[in-house]
């Protein structure tokens, strides 16, 4: 009993000693707010909502009341104001990516429409462009598409279609990339400062020769790594609630119907498998700037391939299968599940059993390796 | 030749400070110091740490930028940069702290190599003179061992051959010997009078805290709190200070403030009391390596036990191993009769350890500090605050318990560190140098706390260091060396049974017993030569100096081999260090790999099901067009609109679609039934392209509906075809790819390079540019030229990556997209150096480096959104950054079929990039620290 005790006695003070540390850090400190406040905001607001100048040019080969109307029609801020180009200067423009679009009208294009030849523009796009190519050219076509049918039928309306499609957005009516945007930065942010707060307090205590200090007092490496994990993981839990509460819902206006206290749980426990491997990578670095080398090809991973930045299904069979070893990945789908999509517990159950599960591992495998080499790590 | 012709001559001073004043914020680590030392001499500059022995000396050598005051040396203003660098070929200086100025990777001769480079010396005279330096310092047999594998003694023995290659007139030594045996520090004296001998010219210029040494030397300084105190002689400062010894003098002559609370200190004699620790053939083996080999020891209760010997001898791993802090390989020690182990965290409730560097928490308050530790050893909270009151009387740290420890000056952190060392009554005390670098007064005042918790307390005292009178005070002491105990008795014992006089000298005999080394009479070597000495050593030699005549003094303004040094230097260590090397040839691709995949606006295989609540043949025809396209991949059909609701909730579908039920029925009718397509919102880009691709299928199914049931088209009003120009099926990794490797190589070689340099400002060997005739220009341009390389290796992977893994078509010219990226990674690696120039430390630098490259690169430079599509201030940075321009070259020539013609606009930018990030980067630089 004593023991026990003495792990929850000493993993509490060891903690509160971890908050006094890092209300002394100000720059760690700053970053802190700053990640989880400014930049959340700013990645949200930095998203366009859909295309944003894109550059056009025109060949006008018919020069009539129609093309000018099409030309006119294509204003800011979707594109910047059409440059009305030669034939020959098309291959030119676009070689040197000037243009993402040139759209031609070729001669006798009124004429034809009206004597209802159905003639045929031509739209090139430069396809290495591609998120601007693709909803570009959609629009491009239903403008061009409705001022024909406009300048024709002299009104606008839809036509008669036999079969009508009703589309609906569930959980973000208008697929708001800004909602997106947020929360996908949270849980980034959330991966970042779970790994490298601990594991950057470790190698503090290493460089400043506390953690010797550690090793002649009666505590264990267990203490040490739980007093880490719960304490800066409480920090990362307030920091990501504040910021969901006041920044994503309070000043972004995204609508998030989920319950944040489960959310918050799940947090929790991938801030647990977070911190193991942090305080893992910890281990394994000699020295602070050893630990932010190793961290970059850790992080980058998985923040782009977890899938919160982009749908796991698109991605080969294989990487899915690695990332879904890492936490991130299953933490990544449980956050979404409960934030948008107001999962409960019954839902997403698999992924808290996964985290919890790749988190206990992580734990076990610093754990054995921070008590052997926790006896070399002096100086 | 012309350098050497105003050579001053004996009587003029080597070095003349006046009214010298530097500050580090409020502290002044020079008060208005003038002086003039004189010439051809051994010169000491006496005085604890931290008073500014190292500011002056920095001052001298040129290495630190002058705030106030005026430095002359060798006969000319250091504050001129022209003056600093004709001299600074005329200078050694070797920095405090053992192996500062070495590469740590780098073998012996390597090292001394690179600094006969930095002067110009051709191979022939550099193979030369590191022979004989190695000879005469015995480092010979030890050519190909990395520094960081040599004992602390031969390093500083490497450190003065580095310091040594250039034959200097004036040797400037900051704290050479601290941290070194008695023995290794006998042979570096040595070696410096034989230098001496063979330069008789040669000022020396020293700064020890060992007032032993400084008995030998010619003339001292003694400096406290940044002011000079006395200078003259040994002889003259004793007499002055009316001291049998140089410390009692250096005490004497000290403020009257700084002396206060000293006393004598007495030493009352240890009462014997029983055997505490027993040991019996502890050895300790980490790996191959045996650190500790073969202790027996008993020791007593209250007695004060101390270890001799060099850093890196096996005195800390003892003493641990003796209070059951680490579990022996072999053998076993008792505490009381009981068999000590380290596993038992209840071994830890009685011994108290206190380490060399300041081991407590900077960021908490002295109060704080003490609390933690007290809750962490259990004691009840009341017994605590009382044990806390009143070690705090006792130590004198009564009145500091609010404050940070960082603020603290060394001594009472000292004490204060030793007051959380017995907070829980231990038995045994370990105290690992806890004086090195205090001052005299506090190191007393620090020993009567010590004697007190022996003689008082009972506590037995095992206690390291490197001072030969405190050595003295212990009741008994080992001395050791490479893991071995030499012998272990008391003081007087140790030096009768060598008959000699003193402890060092025992010492020295043990040493050199145990190493197998013939000694010379110790007067002579380690006294300086006399005047008649040196004048009939000088002749023989001149002879010898001859060659050495060939240095030029008026060194290169720009030097290419300087250059090729420096890179030859810098590919060395990259090849050595595992961590930079990894993420400079796996980070790239692993991360090719993960934004080539990752960074995809392809969407496939999106997973979605039916809820036909109509069956009929007409839904079903509807139905089968969606399930035929590769976009989609069909899951089980829904049965109920809660099914819906469940399956989008749980994230298993992407898309549902509703049939309504008589949806044949009306479509036959015309009456226009609705499909309702339910999208999850959750992931907005998948959802878009979801809508994209299901209403383009709709509107097919519906024409092809039409035109079965019409046998005509319907008649449309005009036709827009679109040409997916560059990627004609518009493939993610087609247009991603070739913007992922202008991304990388700006990254990668970015941050590798700002590593580079701020390492050097981070470790110390930065000092070597300060100090030697190498440019800023030569140091930053042959730092950057191993990353080029490195680079341009990235960028054959990448590549090759691109076309054979990701199967992406190159189509333009080969030689353009070459000489694109060298352009580029020169501009990039340039960007590195502009990094490391305005950051201090690798974490800043990495930091600085990601906010920098990261962010222009990704958001600003055209890989999503067009430059031309930015606005403000990101289209600004957008057109300048030079990322833009090599994406620009990169995507004409893998996508577009261009080359040189095509893209000549882009390479201008480039061009125009480096020469002015290379510039800033020089102007940035400062050769000299603050």
């Amino acid at each position: 009993m004593g023991a026990r005790r003495s792990l929850f006695h000493n993993t509490w003070h060891l903690g509160i000693k971890e908050f006094h540390s890092l209300l002394g850090d100000w720059t760690m400190l700053f970053l802190i707010v700053f990640m989880f406040t400014v930049s959340i905001y700013a990645d949200a607001r930095a998203r366009p909502e859909s295309l944003h100048r894109a550059s056009i040019a025109v060949v006008d080969e018919d020069r009539s009341q129609l093309s000018a109307r099409i030309v006119a029609a294509l204003q800011p801020p979707q594109f910047i104001t059409p440059e009305l180009i030669a034939l020959a200067a098309i291959d030119k423009g676009m070689d040197a990516g000037r243009h993402t679009f040139v759209l031609d009208i070729p001669p006798d294009f009124q004429r034809d429409v009206l004597a209802g030849r159905a003639p045929t523009l031509q739209l090139n796009v430069d396809a290495t462009r591609q998120s601007q190519a693709q909803t570009g050219t959609g629009y491009i076509q239903y403008i061009v598409d409705d001022e024909i049918r406009a300048f024709v039928q002299r009104y606008r309306g839809p036509a008669p279609q036999p079969v009508q499609i009703v589309e609906r957005a569930l959980f973000n009516p208008n697929l708001s990339q800004g909602w997106f945007a947020g929360v996908t930065a949270i849980i980034n942010n959330i991966t970042m400062l779970g790994i490298l707060l601990t594991g950057a307090a470790l190698i503090r205590e290493r460089e400043h020769g506390t953690i010797e200090h550690l090793l002649v007092m009666p505590v264990t490496p267990l203490e040490i790594m739980l007093s880490k994990v719960w304490s800066m993981g409480v920090v990362v839990l307030l920091a990501s609630s504040f910021s969901l509460q006041v920044v994503v819902k309070g000043l972004l206006g995204a609508v998030v119907p989920g319950s944040p206290v489960l959310f918050g749980l799940g947090t929790l426990l991938y801030l647990f498998a977070a911190a193991s491997i942090g305080i893992y990578m910890g281990t394994l670095a000699r020295n602070m700037p050893q630990f932010g080398l190793m961290s970059i090809l850790l992080l980058l991973p998985l923040q782009i391939l977890s899938g919160a930045l982009t749908p796991r299904e698109s991605m080969p069979e294989l990487v899915r299968w690695l990332m879904s070893l890492t936490p991130t990945t299953h933490y990544v789908s449980l956050a979404q599940g409960v934030l948008f999509r107001d999962a409960g517990i019954d839902v997403v159950w698999p992924q808290f059993l996964m985290v919890a599960a790749i988190g206990g591992a992580f734990f076990a495998l610093s754990h054995h390796r921070l008590r052997h080499t926790i006896g070399t790590m002096q100086g | 030749m012309s350098a050497r012709a105003d050579l001053p001559s004996a009587a003029a001073p080597v070095v003349r400070l006046a009214g010298v004043v530097h500050r580090y914020g409020d502290t002044r680590a020079a008060d208005d110091v003038t002086l003039d030392i004189p010439a051809g001499r051994m010169i000491g500059l006496i005085g604890p740490d931290g008073v500014g022995k190292s500011t002056l000396l920095g001052l001298i050598a040129g290495a630190r930028r002058i705030q106030q005051g005026r430095v002359e040396v060798l006969g000319g203003d250091m504050a001129g940069a022209r003056h600093r660098s004709a001299v600074c070929p005329r200078i050694a200086y070797m920095p405090q702290g053992l192996g500062k100025n070495l590469y740590p990777t780098l073998s012996v001769v390597e090292n001394i190599d690179f600094f006969g480079r930095l002067f110009g010396q051709s191979r022939a005279e550099r193979t030369r003179r590191i022979a004989e330096l190695l000879r005469s310092t015995g480092l010979a047999g030890f050519e190909e061992r990395p520094a960081n594998k040599l004992s602390g003694g031969m390093k500083q023995k490497l450190g003065l051959c580095c310091a040594l290659i250039h034959d200097p007139d004036l040797l400037i030594l900051d704290e050479p010997t601290t941290g070194v045996d008695p023995l290794s520090r006998r042979q570096f004296w040595e070696l410096i009078a034989r230098m001496r001998a063979r330069h008789p010219g040669m000022s020396v210029l020293v700064a020890t805290a060992y007032m032993e040494e400084a008995e030998q030397y010619d003339w001292l300084v003694a400096i406290d709190s940044g002011r000079v105190l006395a200078t003259g002689t040994p002889a003259e400062l004793r007499a002055r200070g009316a001291g049998a010894t140089l410390e009692d003098a250096f005490l004497a002559l000290l403020p009257a403030e700084r002396r206060a609370g000293h006393q004598r200190l007495a030493i009352p004699p240890l009462t014997a009391g029983e055997v505490v620790i027993e040991a019996s053939r502890l050895q300790m083996r980490f790996g191959d390596f045996i650190a500790v080999d073969d202790v027996n020891l008993q020791v007593r209760r209250g007695e004060i036990f101390g270890f001799l010997g060099s850093n890196g001898c096996g005195k800390s791993t003892t003493m641990k191993m003796l209070t059951g802090l680490l579990s022996p390989s072999r053998g076993e020690a008792r505490l009381l009769g009981e068999v000590l182990d380290a596993h038992n965290i209840d071994t830890r409730r009685r011994v108290g350890y206190m380490s060399q560097s300041f081991s407590l928490y900077g960021e908490l308050s002295v109060r704080r500090n003490l609390a933690l530790h007290a809750r962490l050893f259990d004691l009840p909270p009341a017994e605590g605050e009382e044990r806390i009151a009143a070690l705090a009387a006792r130590f004198g740290l009564a009145a500091v318990m609010d404050a940070l420890p960082d603020a603290l000056p060394l001594g009472i952190r000292q004490r204060l560190q030793l007051a959380v060392a017995v907070l829980h009554r231990p038995d045994v005390l370990i105290l690992d140098e806890p004086t090195s670098g205090v001052d005299p007064v506090a190191r007393d005042q620090f020993w009567a706390l010590i004697i007190d918790l022996s003689r008082r307390d009972g506590v037995t005292i095992f206690i390291t260091t490197h001072f030969m009178n405190e050595a003295q005070r212990c009741d008994r002491i080992s001395l050791m060396h490479a893991g071995k105990i030499l012998a272990s008795d008391t003081p007087a014992a140790l030096a009768a049974a060598r008959g000699t006089d003193s402890l060092e000298e025992a010492f020295v005999g043990y040493l050199a017993e145990a190493s197998g080394i013939e000694l010379a009479p110790p007067a002579a070597a380690a006294r300086p030569q006399s005047d008649a000495q040196s004048q009939a050593g000088a002749a023989a030699t001149e002879a010898a100096r001859a060659p050495s005549a060939s240095i030029s003094p008026s060194i290169a303004r720009f030097s290419l081999a300087r250059l090729l040094s420096f890179s030859a230097r810098e590919a060395t260590e990259l090849r050595r260090d595992p961590f930079r090397l990894t993420l400079a040839l796996l980070g790239s691709i692993v991360l090719m790999l993960v934004m080539g995949y990752g960074i995809s606006t392809d969407v496939e295989n999106l997973r979605y099901a039916v809820l036909d609540l109509d069956r009929s043949a007409a839904s079903q025809s509807y139905t089968l067009r969606i399930a035929g396209s590769r976009y989609f991949s069909e899951q089980a059909p829904l049965q109920s609109h809660a099914d819906i609701d469940r399956r989008m909730r749980a994230g298993e579908l992407a898309m549902a679609l509703e049939i309504p039920p008589g949806f044949g029925r009306d479509l036959a009718r015309g009456a226009v039934p609705q499909i309702g397509v339910w999208l999850d919102g959750a992931m907005p880009m998948r959802a878009e392209v979801a809508r994209g691709y299901v209403l383009g299928l709709h509107a097919q199914t519906l024409a092809e509906g039409v035109a079965e049931a019409t046998g005509s088209r319907p008649a449309a009003l005009a036709d827009v075809a679109v040409r997916y120009r560059y990627n004609p099926e518009m493939r993610s990794i087609v247009a991603m790819v070739p913007a992922v490797i202008p991304m990388l190589l700006v990254f990668i070689p970015a941050m590798l390079t700002a590593l580079g340099v701020v390492r050097e400002k981070e470790l110390g060997s930065i000092l070597n540019v300060y100090t030697t005739p190498v440019t800023k220009l030569e140091f930053l341009l042959g730092k950057q030229l191993p990353y080029i390389g490195l680079s341009l290796i990235n960028f054959s992977l990448l590549f090759v990556l691109a076309i054979t893994l990701f199967g992406v078509p190159f189509k333009g010219s080969f030689a353009t997209l070459c000489a694109g990226a060298l352009l580029y990674v020169i501009a990039t690696t340039g960007l590195g150096l502009l990094m490391s120039t305005v950051t201090d430390s690798q974490v800043a630098a990495m930091a600085g480096t990601s906010i920098g490259t990261l962010l222009p690169a990704i958001q600003f430079s055209g890989m999503l959104d067009p430059v031309s599509s930015l606005e403000g201030l990101a289209a600004v940075v957008g057109q300048a950054y030079p990322t833009t321009h090599f994406l620009t070259i990169s995507r004409g020539t893998f996508a577009k079929a261009l080359d040189f013609g095509d893209l000549g606009a882009s390479f201008l930018p480039l061009l125009l990039a480096i020469p002015v990030l290379t510039l800033a980067a020089a102007l940035l630089l400062k050769k000299q620290a603050r």
